[in-house]
């Protein structure tokens, strides 16, 4: 039976097949639907660890105990998770373990365009790359074989357009695994320096016989179309250089994206007169031509900023261009905005009206940084607010101290921003920081994380108290304050800030879009009252807009949070 | 066959998401090859969001190009306008009569455009308006626009209806399927 399936949902539909039975991920797009999809399988203990680094951990654990296991994460996500990586690959793996890292060529919804097929190579770990959804499938099974076959950890690399696409799927059934039994053998799994020495040996082969082994893979595949032109390609790439170019020239895909084989690249070169390397990102494929002295071209044509797609192809290769009418006018552009009713948006307001220095995080509230609140000064990396906001105000004393903050979401803070909490407290550093606790993840789409009181399957989970944990570590002034109040938030904002103490604000209030919110009335403008002072308009909610000169507000997005009433001074709003 | 190209614009949380898998689902009855292409993440919250949708006897590329698309079914009309030079020569536009303030229209740094329908209509598209949102209030919740579209959608594709209500059966949540075919129905019958 043929299905419709999501990238990813394929991706988990494979680990089912292959027997997988722990896994454990990190939201993250484009990641994040592999693990949601696989907690549908009741076979397979599914969970969300707090950040990447535990999730590879825990499944490097579970297949040390003998069983097939997963770890999901995107690409920023595998730079969390790299310290386990690099040394897995030093003790291999008793059961197999695949590990997904989702690259977002464009940044869809990323701070940076990583290539992560740099982590396979440092790492010495094997990287497969499927191009639609049904090697998705494919492509899990066969890490699980060569894991176990090879003992090392296998990267799976997709990105975003493999990932969140849909196209057809052939089912098969689940082959149950049994677990590998555990042995202790220091040797392997003890990663001291007398026993380390011995592994880089033992990983150094194992490269020369993945190596060998991508010679012959029927995921390195060649189609000979009887062209002089030959295209070396991988991932999404394949793709649109297939209907880019149909079937014209002669194609080189790789399956296998590390290690890369060599007979295979120059007996395939040796068969065309010019060679294109089409990749997206940067010019892995391309290097290793050169090192084998192919002559190519690659990122002089293509770059390796953004996606590329078949128009661009097409153009550069063809010189061919699409018949375009292009619409008469200049349009406003459209960028994300915070939520009618975001919980966020009473923090950026305050933030804003008082020109306070921002350290911001990655989550919804980013947006912050958005007009016309424009209340963030930078963001990084996940957990970073906290962290540089400290060397900040360490730096410049009293002047930064009272006038800066950190903001960071609830999930963002249990990843990776606990550290930085407690650096703040054991290096007794007058930061200000708010826990913007939505209860929820939200940016990837709602998942739980341990401060929600739930799990991944939506169980009743131990959740943490964030007051009394910042407790816990030596933060004395720790206050809780609701933001669609705005004064008490303002007051509470201006009262940290002016101490002279390490202080945490919880700005606490459920995402609007939680299914179990229950929304007011939405609420209207009286016309006759409103003295078009635009003070409304400051708030950059979607459902405000000035019609005639007045504000109005949109009832199919208004979700009656009454911070526009607060701000108006002359009751125009109810 | 040539592959066929359709989009679907609007703006984050309008649902082109349940629109575009159950387009997909009815073209995957039909026997074709079909790929769907979503947008997750960031740009979903209330961003410019666009999804393809492509059919053929093989389809390769997810994506859909400037001057490749057959079709564009857009939830709200300055996204048909901003989407509509990816439209082929002859190309058609169904588009909701929904229009929804950009955040730069809302700080007054730009001002929403005007006579939209009739310049695409001078661009020699052939254009279908809808007042989607009115007629998913109808069928009960504002939220059903993206199904109101597909019934509109429906009528003009040589399928059998009964492909399309399979399709709403499989993507739609059961507790608003009563709903939703109400919305559809509406649409169909625009």
């Amino acid at each position: 039976m043929k299905k419709l399936m999501l990238g990813n949902d394929a991706f988990a539909r494979g680990l089912y097949e292959a027997g997988c039975r722990f896994a454990s991920s990190y939201p993250g797009t484009p990641s994040t639907e592999i693990t949601e999809a696989l907690a549908q399988y009741d076979e397979v203990y599914a969970e969300w660890a707090p950040n990447e680094k535990v999730a590879v951990e825990s499944a490097l654990g579970a297949s040390f105990a003998g069983a097939r296991s997963f770890a999901a994460m995107k690409h920023v996500g595998l730079n969390v998770a790299a310290d386990p990586l690099y040394t897995a690959a030093y003790t291999g793996v008793n059961g197999g373990l695949v590990i997904a890292v989702a690259d977002d060529p464009g940044m869809h919804s990323s701070q940076n365009e990583q290539d992560s097929r740099h982590h396979a190579i440092a790492s010495k770990v094997p990287m497969l790359e499927p191009s639609d959804s049904q090697e998705c499938k494919d492509f899990a099974i066969l890490g699980y074989t060569l894991s176990e076959q090879f003992d090392t950890p296998v990267l799976v690399r997709t990105s975003t357009r493999v990932a969140h696409s849909q196209s057809a799927v052939e089912l098969l059934p689940r082959e149950e695994k049994d677990l590998v039994p555990y042995q202790k053998q220091p040797d392997k799994y003890v990663m001291m320096p007398a026993n380390a020495k011995g592994r880089h040996v033992v990983v150094e082969q194992r490269t020369e016989d993945l190596i060998a082994y991508a010679e012959t893979t029927p995921v390195n595949t060649i189609e000979d179309n009887g062209s002089n032109i030959g295209i070396i390609t991988c991932g999404a790439a394949y793709q649109y250089a297939k209907e880019a170019l149909s079937n014209t020239v002669n194609y080189f895909k790789l399956g296998m994206t590390n290690p890369l084989p060599r007979r295979k690249f120059l007996d395939f070169a040796a068969s065309c007169k010019t060679i294109y390397v089409i990749e997206e990102l940067d010019g892995i494929l391309e290097a290793h031509c050169k090192a084998l002295g192919i002559d190519c071209k690659g990122k002089e044509i293509f770059g390796c900023i953004g996606e590329l797609n078949q128009v661009i192809i097409a153009e550069k290769l063809l010189g061919k261009t699409n018949a375009v009418t292009p619409y008469p006018e200049q349009l406003p552009v459209r960028p994300p905005v915070m939520c009618a009713g975001c919980p966020h948006r009473g923090v950026f307001y305050v933030l804003s009206k008082h020109k306070i220095t921002v350290s911001g995080d990655i989550g919804c509230y980013t947006l912050g940084a958005a007009a016309p609140l424009q209340a963030m000064d930078w963001t990084i990396c996940m957990g970073s607010s906290i962290s540089c906001l400290h060397g900040f105000n360490h730096v410049l004393g009293k002047d930064a101290e009272h006038k800066s903050v950190a903001v960071i979401g609830d999930s963002t803070f249990m990843h990776s921003g606990l550290n930085s909490l407690v650096n703040v407290a054991y290096n007794a550093s007058n930061s200000t920081i708010i826990i913007l606790d939505n209860s929820i993840t939200g940016m990837t789409g709602h998942q739980q994380n341990p401060t929600t009181g739930k799990n991944l399957k939506g169980d009743p989970a131990a959740a943490v108290d964030l007051v009394a944990l910042c407790h816990a570590i030596g933060i004395e002034r720790v206050r809780v304050a609701d933001p669609y109040h705005l004064a008490e938030m303002e007051q509470a904002i201006l009262e940290e800030l002016a101490v002279d103490a390490p202080s945490v604000i919880i700005s606490r209030r459920p995402c609007a879009l939680l299914k179990y919110v229950k929304h007011n009335a939405p609420f209207h403008v009286d016309a006759d009252r409103c003295k078009r002072c635009k003070m409304c308009m400051k708030l950059g909610c979607p459902a405000i807009s000035m019609k005639d000169g007045k504000a109005c507000i949109d009832h199919t997005q208004c979700v009656g949070c009454g911070i526009c009433k607060e701000l108006c001074k002359f009751d125009a709003i109810s | 066959m040539e592959t066929k190209s359709i989009m679907i614009v609007g703006v984050g949380g309008q649902g082109s998401l349940l629109a575009s898998r159950i387009l997909g689902q009815v073209l995957l009855a039909q026997g074709y090859a079909v790929k769907v292409s979503e947008v997750h993440g960031m740009s979903q919250r209330g961003g410019s969001v666009v999804t393809y949708v492509k059919y053929g006897d093989a389809v390769y590329s997810p994506v859909v190009e400037k001057g490749e698309a057959d079709v564009i079914i857009s939830f709200e009309l300055l996204e048909a306008a901003r989407w509509a030079g990816c439209l082929k020569q002859g190309g058609k536009i169904v588009t909701s009569t929904q229009t929804l303030d950009p955040m730069p229209v809302i700080t007054g740094a730009a001002s929403y455009p005007t006579e939209i329908i009739e310049k695409l209509r001078a661009m020699q598209i052939d254009v279908t308006a809808v007042d989607a949102l009115t007629l998913a209030e109808e069928a009960g919740s504002a939220k059903a626009s993206n199904v109101v579209l597909m019934g509109v959608v429906s009528k003009k594709m040589e399928f059998d209806e009964a492909v399309w209500q399979d399709a709403l059966t499989q993507c739609v949540p059961a507790k608003f399927i009563d709903m939703n075919r109400k919305a559809f129905a509406l649409g169909r019958a625009v």
